[in-house]
């Protein structure tokens, strides 16, 4: 079983080889892994197989095409990839628009930090792991309230998820970035 | 960056927008207030972390892929990206953020406003029909109609302020009402007053509307 901090550095290294390379067997592995957990995410939200393999394959080719926009100081790969998967969701399945924040104008493009891609995917890995180890109703709980239109309000009291450090790392990077724009 | 907001939005309804589950009128409500609003932005982003590992630890394996999927994923990407026509970002507005402005259709000038009554007027955005999003126009120093609630109501300020019984709320700042609350907000004497209102279900406007009047005003 291999690490999982060192197995998402390698999905982000495997997002950058397609987004600089387009390296198909980057994607290709990239593909087998989370192009089946789209499928099964979205038929578990109420999507029959041949439109949730139909979606999927939307999914991943948009993660080809956008994969500039992936942020590896603000994501993991599988964050990135659940947000894509969602918006396809609510456009397909549910048929709405979904209006989203207005961007920051963050200036130039710019490498992020490597320290902050490595702290902010072992974060996931700990949030990852903190899940999995949760009693099989609450993780129960959480999955619905994302498979399904269920109810979400007791979930972040009862399962004390380490959300918190994630958020304040978030927090302290838009904060950063406002700061440089001044 | 601006003043300081103190009222947010609950941890249900931003994790509800990330995972996808609100209706687009509470979506348009949390995109608006994001837009203005860091702590909550932060907070978004880490329940799309939470989404990201929940997707992560669907079972991927009892999941077969057609066969054909990769090669058919790979015609899909040499046919090249499907949405490139991106809507050029709009000129900033001092009123109105980005999403808000999508669905106005331009800035806070644009907006058709009608009146409703008592001066305060208001603007009905199209969304889909599980919930309603509206702007409302409060002339300073005036007070918005009493009305009870049904559902859940979301009052967010976005030029001047208004306040109720108990609070203060300004630019970004939002009001959550549900069922149980009964009260009079009052716009601050200092400017007229702009809110974004989404609401799931419609509102009793009481005594200032016949109810015929009501039904013509969609509120």
């Amino acid at each position: 079983m291999q690490n999982g901090d060192e197995k998402r550095m390698q999905w982000v290294d495997h997002m950058i080889r397609i987004r600089d390379h387009q390296d198909q067997a980057a994607f290709a592995a990239l593909f087998d892994h989370f192009a089946p957990r789209v499928k099964g995410f979205l038929m578990k939200s109420g999507s029959d197989a041949s439109l949730a393999e139909e979606v999927a394959q939307e999914v991943m080719a948009t993660c080809w095409h956008k994969a500039n926009m992936f942020d590896p100081a603000r994501a993991s790969v599988a964050t990135w990839i659940f947000t894509i998967a969602r918006n396809r969701k609510i456009d397909v399945l549910r048929k709405q628009r979904r209006p989203e924040p207005e961007d920051l104008a963050w200036g130039p493009e710019e490498e992020p930090d490597q320290a902050d891609v490595m702290a902010l995917q072992q974060e996931s890995e700990q949030l990852g792991q903190a899940i999995a180890e949760l009693p099989a109703a609450q993780r129960e709980l959480i999955e619905q309230a994302y498979f399904g239109d269920l109810s979400h309000s007791e979930i972040a009291a009862k399962t004390g998820l380490p959300l918190g450090t994630i958020k304040s790392r978030i927090r302290l990077a838009l904060e950063r970035l406002r700061h440089a724009m001044k | 960056m601006e003043q300081k907001i103190t009222h947010h939005l609950t941890d249900d309804i931003l994790m509800a927008y990330a995972a996808g589950t609100l209706p687009e009128a509470f979506n348009l409500m949390v995109a608006t207030h994001v837009s203005l609003c860091d702590t909550c932005r932060a907070a978004v982003e880490s329940y799309d972390a939470l989404g990201g590992e929940v997707l992560e630890q669907t079972p991927g394996n009892d999941i077969s892929l057609t066969p054909g999927s990769f090669a058919a994923t790979m015609a899909l990407i040499a046919g090249g990206a499907p949405d490139t026509i991106h809507t050029a970002p709009r000129a900033r507005d001092a009123v109105l953020p980005q999403p808000l402005q999508d669905y106005v259709g331009g800035g806070v000038d644009t907006i058709r406003w009608r009146p409703v009554g008592m001066g305060v007027k208001q603007a009905i955005l199209p969304a889909s029909k599980d919930a309603s999003a509206r702007l409302l126009y409060i002339p300073a120093g005036a007070a918005m109609p009493d009305h009870g609630h049904h559902g859940t109501e979301m009052t967010m300020v976005l030029q001047g302020a208004f306040q109720d019984e108990d609070d203060y709320f300004a630019r970004g700042d939002v009001e959550i009402a549900d069922s149980d609350l009964h009260h009079t907000p009052v716009a601050d004497i200092h400017e007229d007053c702009i809110c974004l209102a989404v609401t799931d279900a419609p509102l009793r406007f009481q005594g200032v509307l016949p109810k015929i009047a009501q039904r013509f005003a969609r509120i």
